[in-house]
Formats: C-alpha cells, structure tokens, sequence
C-alpha cells in the first residue's frame, strides 16, 4: 500500500499499463505538460511518440484515437474539461460506440476518453459540465465512475485492458483526495459497486457524491440512523444486484448525482428500484441531483446547487418519516 | 519482357473486371431496392467506378482504406467478396456485418476495408488514425481516405488533415469530387473549386485528376501511397467524376443537374474509356471483353443466389458484438 493521491493514482495506472503494454499510448492537448497534472512526467519515460500533443482539435483527435484502436492500438485520451465532450461527440457516439456493432464485430475500439466535471470550478456554464448520464444514454460504452485513488487507479487499469470504448469521468474535487492504493498491478472490475459504508435503515446510492454522503451518513449515526453508502463506480453496466440488494435489506433509497436532475443516473437507479425492488420500498424514494439549471459563476451561488451533506441529511430524514 | 506484359494485361484486366462488377453489382443493387428486396437508403458508385478501381488497386491489398454513403464501390474496388456483400445489402446474416451494418457501413477488414460511413467526412480522422497505427507500429502500409467534395466543407476534414500532415501520417486523401453534395452545386458551397487547392492550408501536395480516366487515378494515386510510405506524409489527390444517378436510389428530386451536363459526362463514361483503351492497345480482344462482361454478371447473379439462400439473422444475435462481453445486456429483457 502506498498514501498518494487521486491525480497520482491515475498517473501510476497511465504508467504500469504503458510499461505493460507497449500498444498504450496518450493523446491530447498538452499531455506532455501536463496541464491537469496526470500526464505530467510521461513523456520523460515514455517518449513523444507515446504522449502525444494535440492541436485543438477534440473531435479530430478523438476520431484518430478511435482510428488507431480499430488496428490494435489502445489509445487514452485526455479530453480534459467535460463540457468539451459534445465537440467530439460524433466522433464517440457515431464512430467509437458503434463500429463493434456495425461492421459485424470485425472492428474493436479499445480506448478509454477522460472527462473532467469541474464542480465548485467557479467557471461558469461553459466548463462545469456534469454530462455523464448522457453518455449512459449510448449503447456500446462502458462508463467509469471512480471517487478515490484506489478505486481510479484500479478502474483506469481495467479499462485500458478492456476491449470496449470506456468514457471515464471524475470529479476535480477529487484530486487532492489521498487514500491507500495497492502497489502494482491492481485492477478493480468494470460493473461492479462498492458499499462505501454497511447500514439497515436507508440506502444511498451516491453518484460523484461519495464524500458528502459519507458525511450525511456520520452525521446521522449520531441520531441513530444507519445509512448504507453505494458508490457505483461504474455506470455502465451498473452494478444492479448491488443496489437492489441494499434497498431490500433497508426498505428506502436515496439517490444522489452531480448531474441534472432530469434523465440523470440517479433517475436511471430510482427507475431501476422502482421497477425491481418496488416490493421492497417502504417509502417513495428520493432523488438528490444539482436542479435543471445551468451553473452559475457567482461562487456563493454556484456552492449552493449541488447535492452536498445537509441535503443528503434532509432527504435520508424524509424517506425515514414517510 | 513478356511476363511483364502479361502481368501489365492481368492488371489492366482485373482493373476493369472491378469497374464492371462494381456498375453491375449496382445496378442489380437498384433492382432489388426497386422491388422493395432492399430497404433503407441506398448511394450508387456508377459513373465513379475509375476513382474507386484507380484508388484502391493503387495500394497494397493488405493497406487499408475507409469511405463513405456511397459506399459499394470501395470494398468492391478493394477485392472485397460480392456474395458477402450483397448478403450484407439484403440484411442477411451472412453478409460482410452479420446484418447489423447494411448499405452504408460495409466493411471488411480481410482486405483492409475499415468501413463506410454515413456521416458525411467523419472516415477522415478514422483513415488518419490508422495512419497513425501504422507510423506507430513501423508496417508499412498506408491508408486510402475516399471523401467527397460535401465532405470537404465540414470542420472534421480540417481536423483530420492537419493532424495527418503534423504528425506526416501515411494516408492518401483521395477526394471523388462528383460536383453536388445532393442538389447542391460547389459552386454555391465552396470558396475554392478545386478541394485539392486546400492541400496547401496543410503543407501537402494537392493533385487533380481526370477521375473518369482510372490510369491517370491509378498513377496519382500510386504516387502518393509511394510518398506516404517514405515517410513523406499524406497526400490530397482531387478526382474530378460525376454521379450519372440521384444522390441516393431512392430519391426522385426535381432537375438540378441539366441533362446536356449529365450527358456530358456520360459521354465520357469510365468503363467504355478504359474498355477501349484495352482493346486499342491489344491487350485484350472484344470477344474477350465480352466473357469478362458475362462472368461479372454471373458473380453478381450468384451473389445475390448465396445472399437469397442465406438466413435473416435472429433475435438472438442482437446482441452479439454489442460488447465484447454483451452477457450483462443479453440477460437483460427486450422492451
């Protein structure tokens, strides 16, 4: 075990699958910089053929990247800032997703693309995207979720290592989270949650949100309230006998997500229990999501959007009065 | 000497041998549509044959090549198998995608056909990647980008260009410039008339050619595969063709094109060209010609016998190759 931090992880993963496989490379705008820090070094041990600088061209780039896995190579892009996504997006939905699919299973699209969602960026609309129950809308990507540095640098391992196109997110506040990573090849599988923290009362269901509801559930294990705490880690294919386990044992569930309330991933887990576990629920079940608006730059006002530990606490008390 | 000439002849004859199994294959394509055998939408190669032989018998049969909408050429051109292709047409499952991709995402890798695609310009960056595979892995081969004159307007061709030429990629940009993106001229649509002008916003060369002429195609073409596998970067070769039908078989859109434009062209059909051509220089005799003309009729014929004889394919097999592993899904009910 080694303490390092989420950016770090990610960056021991890049290196242990580059040094595994020769066919691993990485593209994007300033990688060899590294401008958010976890491509930063690579280029040292790795060389400009393997950490390759982009012009801006997210669509380009991602096009080639797919290009590139289509004949064997496994390309992980930095798209850094997620609300670049949709410049790229024909080049995921139209080309990464579905060649697999429609040339007969002759093609397969090895990549891994990473989106940032900058939160509390204090940066406006235009850069504080959270757009990943979008893509759990397209069929033929897997769709990762890390929240800690284990759990990222065991993700992205795995990811590298599949066969299919993954899109990763995560969360800049993440970043200077530290936590115990296992050393060397540490792998964790795709479509598999994680109980954060064992309960009975409520389950919580915790989309980006891990930290404020571990917060909510210390809180209210002070009034007696036990609070089970799933983080998903991957969104597709979600994990269901994991949920549904959880909400059978407590009879309630609470789903946060950084996303839009609306088609958001907690709006895929609620319709998921609603329809599997309904003859367990107890109560209505509760959704937590940032609201329908867009992100405003005013940072008082921006901090106050977002699911955070006393909304969680709000609505873990409602499910368990109704 | 005369093992070269044969060699020469065998070429020049497999290269019309494509041309017309290319223009038969379509038209019993359009046929089978017409009856309602063929649904969905449907681009048809004829009067572009020469741009399609002339490219892809230019490379290698293991370089790799992506297209486009009009999209039976290519792989045809490639040395693709007409059975599996037009099973591929008719939805079968024994078509070049299992079904899953029809008309307008053919492909097949045996012989380095990377697929067709449907969104107009989007093969560029996909060719420029397996450029990049290739100068990566040190192989040698080349890729072969057919795009249209539609396609050199959208912004995805300028990304995919400059990144090619950046990074001196080994990709051939071979651009079939039949004039209209659907109805609408490029004289109304582009600030250039000639795409291959464009070539010098990327530092590379830019040719054009007579695209109903598929040696003066070929010799381009070659050219710039040469040049890509020195290491030298990609090339834009411009061939100027003509489509003699509608931008899609179905289609019925008021004229557009006037018919002494049309007829223009089809004066100078690539086939009857390069038949005569042959003939002239006493490669092959008409009588000759004329058995080649009948045996690509029977492939075509026989293509559609194996795709009418072959299954549909069944529910079962919606998942397959949706992943890797579609097990988690497959379990999963439909609807």
């Amino acid at each position: 075990m080694a303490e390092m931090t989420f950016i770090q992880a990610l960056r021991a993963a890049l290196s242990e699958e580059m040094r595994r496989d020769p066919q691993v490379f990485v593209m994007g705008e300033d990688v060899r910089a590294g401008t958010f820090a976890v491509t930063t070094g690579l280029v040292d041990e790795f060389g400009p053929e393997r950490v390759r600088n982009t012009p801006i061209s997210e669509a380009g780039f991602t096009g080639l990247a797919v290009g590139a896995a289509m004949i064997g190579y496994r390309p992980y892009v930095e798209l850094t800032i997620a609300s670049f996504c949709y410049v790229a997006m024909d080049m995921i939905v139209n080309q990464a997703a579905k060649n697999r699919f429609l040339f007969g299973g002759q093609a397969k699209v090895p990549a891994v693309f990473r989106f940032v969602e900058f939160s509390r960026s204090y940066a406006a609309a235009q850069h504080t995207d959270r757009p990943h129950s979008l893509f759990m809308a397209i069929p033929g990507l897997k769709i990762i979720a890390p929240t800690t540095p284990r759990d990222a640098k065991g993700l992205l391992k795995t990811a590298i290592r599949d066969d299919d196109p993954a899109v990763m997110f995560d969360d800049s506040t993440f970043w200077t989270r530290r936590g115990e990573v296992p050393e060397g090849d540490y792998t964790i599988p795709i479509g598999r949650a994680s109980i954060a923290r064992e309960g009975r009362d409520v389950t919580l269901v915790a989309i980006f949100t891990l930290y404020p509801a571990l917060a909510a559930a210390e809180e209210l294990e002070k009034e007696g309230v036990s609070v089970e705490v799933i983080d998903p880690l991957t969104l597709v294919p979600l994990d269901t006998e994991t949920i549904l386990a959880s909400v059978a044992k407590t009879g309630r569930l609470v789903v946060s997500d950084m996303a839009h309330r609306t088609c958001s991933a907690a709006s895929e887990v609620a319709a998921l229990v609603a329809e599997r576990g309904f003859r367990s629920l107890r109560a209505p079940i509760r959704r937590v999501c940032t609201p329908d608006v867009h992100i405003p730059y005013s940072p008082p006002l921006e901090r106050q959007i977002y699911p955070d530990k006393d909304k969680l606490v709000a609505a873990v008390r409602d499910v368990l009065s109704a | 000497m005369a093992v070269e000439v044969q060699a020469e002849r065998a070429t020049y004859v497999e290269m019309l041998r494509r041309m017309l199994a290319i223009r038969t294959f379509e038209q019993k394509a359009e046929e089978l549509l017409n009856r309602g055998e063929i649904l969905g939408s449907m681009h048809s190669s004829i009067g572009q044959e020469a741009v399609c032989v002339g490219g892809c018998m230019a490379v290698r049969p293991d370089d790799y090549m992506t297209g486009h909408h009009r999209s039976h050429g290519h792989p045809i051109a490639k040395g693709a198998d007409l059975k599996r292709l037009m099973a591929e047409l008719l939805g079968r499952v024994t078509g070049v995608c299992h079904g899953k991709g029809g008309s307008m995402h053919l492909a097949d890798f045996s012989v380095g056909s990377l697929g067709e695609a449907a969104i107009v310009g989007s093969s560029l960056p996909i060719a420029a990647g397996a450029g990049l595979a290739i100068k990566l892995s040190g192989s040698g081969k080349v890729c072969l980008a057919f795009f249209g004159d539609g396609a050199s307007n959208t912004g995805i061709f300028h990304e995919a260009l400059n990144l090619a030429s950046i990074w001196k990629l080994p990709v051939v940009f071979l651009c079939e410039n039949n004039q209209y993106a659907i109805t609408t001229s490029i004289k109304i649509s582009s600030a250039v008339q000639q795409i291959a002008h464009r070539a010098s916003a990327y530092a590379m060369p830019g040719q054009v050619v007579d695209g109903q002429d598929v040696l003066a195609v070929h010799a381009a073409v070659r050219a710039a595969a040469d040049r890509a596998r020195a290491g030298e970067g990609p090339t834009l070769v411009e061939a100027m063709t003509y489509r003699y039908g509608e931008h899609s078989t179905r289609l019925r859109l008021p004229l557009y094109r006037s018919a002494e434009e049309v007829e223009a062209w089809k004066q100078r059909d690539p086939i009857v060209l390069f038949r005569g051509w042959i003939v002239e220089r006493g490669l092959a005799t008409a009588d000759e010609l004329a058995h080649l003309e009948d045996a690509v009729k029977a492939d075509v014929e026989a293509a559609v016998e194996f795709a009418h004889q072959s299954p549909y394919p069944d529910l079962d097999s919606l998942w397959d190759d949706m992943y890797a592993d579609p097990s988690p899904w497959r379990e999963r009910p439909i609807g």
